[in-house]
């Protein structure tokens, strides 16, 4: 580092040869004489302007007009009388608009309440603004600044410092009790990182828990939030409905649960569905039961479109084709939304035939 | 720092405020004054703090007030998060709602919505709180991202700030890490949604996803742990980072002394601007008040985040249109930017492109904002330190790069909104994404291109005005007849500010002692040929006197000014 404290000029002449100096080679004088860095690329050249210094300072009307002065005097202590006001009326209105089981009470006590604190608030902020705009001194003082860097003397103290340390401790000549100490240093936390284990229950392996929902053969499809069973005959063509197992809301576990098995349930004309092999049994006369979980991040793809037949995720708007298996057709998603096979049981209603083939919701690495 | 001398005597022990203000009267309340400052100083030593401090010159631009505005509403958000703690309930426990709030009576709901609920509408003034605490979290991070645009632009990540900038950036993370916490807690439908959408983004992460989600959730999402762990974040442990660096940021802000434009009378030794007492103060702690006084007008007007028309968190309802809070749109809009069907096996595991893609450009993305100030400061081997701001026009390729970021995140911020522009004009939605993959790549190449340009003209121009002044408008007709338009000169202080910057010219390769040039030579050589190659010089001392020569002449020095590239 060249923080030679002669001329400008040495300085840029050692600047390790870079191309600085085409135009001139001299820094700028520094106005209080501190030494200057190496620049780098920058052009460094003599052929400047000289500083004009300072302007004259501007009078302000409320300096020149004392009438003028006095209205900004005024102008301030009503803006501080005004927030005294404020604070006055803010306690009013907390007693005078309590909350009653009428909804426009919380809005009446909000607005004037806020509107008293406000007025406080505002009342010392301008006037205090105001009053260092007009009647303060506005004259512009200068502050020398020091490099930051600390001075020599004291650097060298410093480092003084740590070798007297050094020597008085043996940090650096006893090696042994040196590294020593510093892996115990790195060992000590390790405890620490094992106790966070215990976020989350030890008897589980999440990926595990990520396989299965709460369906299994034969248990009913039932409308979310209410729990009712759903008839085969109830479901026209066209229409959709929300699906939960039957029995979830008795799960002590219950939005678990919900966040797996949600399944979104439409009947399709079956002339319309293209099914690949193997899943020819698992609509009902078109009535088809898909994951509602999005398998981007799990958002639930909650709106159907009638028309397409298209499935949309309202959080980042992955499309799925329900003619198609729910297929990937637009958006971030990468995996169709799994298919829930279903029949229908002895009185009508709609069954699961069997838990979900692949895990639902959004992928994750041991998922195979 | 030099302390006031005191007589080790008890009885000889003079009074610093008598002693130093001899022409204040002996009135009761200025001998009150005198002798409590005699009492603090003499166990505290104060009056060398106010010696040292109390005249501290602040230099005066309204740009220097967006940091200020970020430190008031930090502090409103700490005094209405503290009155909240009151009363909210961080526990996911479930009870049944049988407040105030009609449409939700009789409904199941965790202990932090039911508590929400009953600030909201049981609480006098509970509702402004919230919305006071709410709209100050916005305008927190809002003021911090455009202090940061200014310190960018203005160069004033320079040596010997490049420190404070990632203390900066680092706080940054956290009001956004504090934003995002708190705005989980009331376990609402939408916050619940969002949640739901980091634990999806969590185990799409490869190897350690499944696993993070599983203990970050405490089992199974949505679990029962999540709210309590996350008021534990937003409460203690964020804060507290928080406000250690937030005081290491001020105290750089000390000691490096404030940045200033360049103006007459300004150099790069000197600060110049008005002293703390009494005018910084008051204009600063006035303006403290007038924050706070905005923050609690729109807390009483506008509602913000109105969870009773949400609901409680359920893995299945949802409504269209949902949209994160404004600061973490960029992140979200990452996410819709994929291309649909991103991923694949490795083996018996899933990779998920469409979650990794996404965070690692915005890993990038920051990574890049962190480290600016290095890559700037290497590339142009400035060991200088530099207090005066640059304007952006005398930075062109720094303004280009900035300009081109503030794209990049536009897009991806315009993008978490992809449904509501497709909606609110009529689009369709895939044409909107589309749009904007395209953009994301396009835009920012657009930007750095009319940036630098502009910038550059902006160079030209206040070239021209300095050499040859500007247009008065006054005709004169010369005696042969022809006409000319009078240009008048700029005076000393204006010229001054135009023309006092810095100037850079590209590295010139040359061997070492050795006679090799290193790869990192021949990398710096290139990068400074990028930044520095399209320059405009700035106006010489000797230029101007020859321009002064040929008075009157309009059209010179437009061309034989500008160096082009090596």
């Amino acid at each position: 580092m060249a923080h030679d404290a002669s001329s400008g000029k040495d300085t840029a002449a050692t600047s390790s040869g870079l191309d600085v100096g085409s135009v001139g080679t001299a820094i700028e004088p520094s106005t209080v004489g501190h030494a200057e860095a190496d620049g780098g690329l920058a052009v460094i050249t003599t052929d400047t302007f000289t500083n004009p210094g300072l302007p004259p300072t501007r009078m302000r009307a409320t300096d020149l007009d004392p009438k003028k002065a006095r209205n900004a005097q005024r102008a301030v202590y009503t803006l501080f009388y005004l927030s005294i006001a404020g604070s006055i009326f803010a306690l009013a209105a907390y007693m005078a608009f309590p909350i009653s089981d009428d909804l426009n009470s919380i809005r009446l006590n909000t607005v004037f309440l806020g509107l008293g604190i406000t007025l406080a608030l505002m009342g010392i902020g301008l006037g205090a603004v105001h009053w260092a705009k007009t009647l303060m001194s506005d004259e512009e003082g200068e502050d020398i600044r020091h490099p930051v860097r600390s001075n020599d003397a004291t650097r060298t103290a410093a480092v003084q410092i740590f070798d007297e340390a050094n020597k008085e401790s043996g940090f650096g000549r006893r090696t042994l009790i040196r590294n020593s100490l510093i892996g115990a240093l790195v060992a000590f936390p390790l405890p620490a990182v094992i106790l966070f284990r215990g976020l989350a229950p030890e008897y589980n392996n999440p990926a595990a828990l990520l396989e299965t929902t709460m369906w299994k053969t034969g248990t009913r499809l039932t409308l979310d939030p209410s729990g009712l069973p759903v008839k085969a005959s109830d479901v026209t063509i066209g229409s959709a409905f929300h699906i939960i197992p039957e029995g979830l809301n008795d799960v002590p576990d219950r939005l678990e649960q919900k966040a797996k098995a949600a399944v979104l349930l439409m009947r399709v004309n079956v002339a319309d569905l293209t099914i690949s092999p193997g899943r020819e049994t698992w609509n009902y006369d078109g009535i088809v039961a898909y994951s509602k979980i999005c398998t981007h991040v799990g958002c639930p793809v909650a709106l159907f479109e009638q028309q397409t037949h298209h499935l949309l995720c309202p959080c980042h708007q992955s499309t799925f084709d329900v003619n198609n298996e729910c297929a990937v057709i637009f958006g971030p998603a990468k995996r169709p939304l799994p298919q829930l096979p279903i029949t229908v049981d002895g009185e009508g209603y709609l069954i699961a035939q069997s838990d979900f083939t692949q895990p639902v919701g959004p992928s994750f690495w041991e998922r195979s | 720092m030099s302390t006031i001398q005191r007589s080790d005597v008890p009885h000889e022990v003079v009074d610093p405020a008598f002693a130093e203000t001899p022409k204040i009267a002996n009135t009761p309340a200025s001998r009150f004054t005198s002798a409590a400052a005699n009492y603090i100083d003499e166990r505290t030593s104060i009056s060398a703090v106010v010696k040292e401090f109390g005249r501290k010159i602040f230099p005066d631009h309204w740009s220097f007030m967006l940091g200020e505005v970020a430190l008031y509403s930090f502090i409103v958000i700490l005094l209405t998060g503290t009155f909240l703690t009151f009363f909210f309930q961080a526990s996911m426990a479930e009870v049944t709602y049988d407040g105030t709030y009609l449409p939700l009576k009789g409904i199941d709901m965790s202990a932090a919505m039911n508590s929400t609920l009953h600030i909201s509408f049981d609480i006098r003034g509970g509702l402004l709180m919230r919305q006071v605490h709410h709209w100050a979290a916005l305008l927190f991070v809002a003021s911090i991202g455009l202090h940061m645009l200014r310190i960018f632009f203005t160069g004033a990540f320079r040596k010997p700030r490049e420190l404070n900038w990632v203390i900066g950036f680092v706080l940054f993370i956290l009001a956004m890490a504090e934003g995002f916490t708190g705005y989980s807690l009331p376990d609402d439908l939408l916050s619940g949604n969002g949640l739901r959408i980091i634990d999806g983004l969590v185990k799409g992460l490869p190897v350690i996803g499944t696993w993070t989600s599983y203990l970050l959730f405490g089992g199974e999402f949505p679990g029962t742990e999540i709210v309590g762990r996350l008021y534990t974040l937003h409460i203690l442990l964020l804060p507290a980072i928080l406000v250690a660096a937030l005081g290491v940021h001020l105290l750089l802000l000390v000691i490096n002394k404030h940045t200033q434009f360049a103006g007459p009378g300004k150099t790069n030794d000197n600060v110049v601007g008005v002293p703390i007492m009494p005018v910084f103060a008051a204009k600063a702690g006035g303006f403290f008040f007038i924050v706070f006084g905005v923050i609690v007008l729109m807390a009483s007007f506008f509602t913000i985040n109105p969870i009773w028309e949400y609901g409680p968190y359920d893995p299945s309802p949802i409504s269209a249109g949902t949209q994160p809070d404004w600061y973490i749109g960029f992140a979200d809009g990452a996410l819709r930017l994929v291309p649909s069907n991103w991923g694949f096996m490795i083996g018996p595991w899933t990779f998920s492109l469409n979650i990794v893609a996404p965070v690692v450009v915005l890993g990038l993305f920051i990574v890049v904002v962190l480290i600016y100030p290095f890559v700037e400061g290497w590339v142009t081997g400035d060991k200088r330190e530099h207090h005066i701001a640059d304007r952006p026009r005398n930075a062109p390729t720094r303004t280009a790069i900035g300009a081109a970021g503030v794209t990049f995140y536009a897009v991806l911020w315009a993008a978490a909104s992809s449904d509501l522009i497709a909606t609110h004009f009529g689009l369709s939605i895939e044409g909107v994404i589309r749009s904007l993959q395209i953009l994301l790549i396009v835009g920012p190449i657009i930007a750095y291109q009319a940036a630098k340009r502009v910038s550059l003209a902006l160079q030209k121009k206040d070239r021209e005005i300095a050499l040859h002044g500007y247009e008065s408008g006054r005709i004169v007709r010369l005696p042969g007849g022809e006409y000319i338009e009078v240009h008048e000169q700029l005076s000393d202080y204006e010229r001054w500010r135009l023309l006092s910057f810095e100037d850079y010219k590209p590295l010139m390769l040359r061997p070492d002692a050795k006679g090799r040039i290193s790869a990192g030579q021949r990398t710096r050589a290139l990068l400074s040929n990028w930044f520095f190659e399209d320059r405009i010089a700035p106006v010489s001392a000797t230029e101007l006197e020859q321009s002064h020569g040929d008075h009157g002449a309009v059209e010179a020095g437009e061309g034989h000014a500008v160096e082009s590239g090596h």
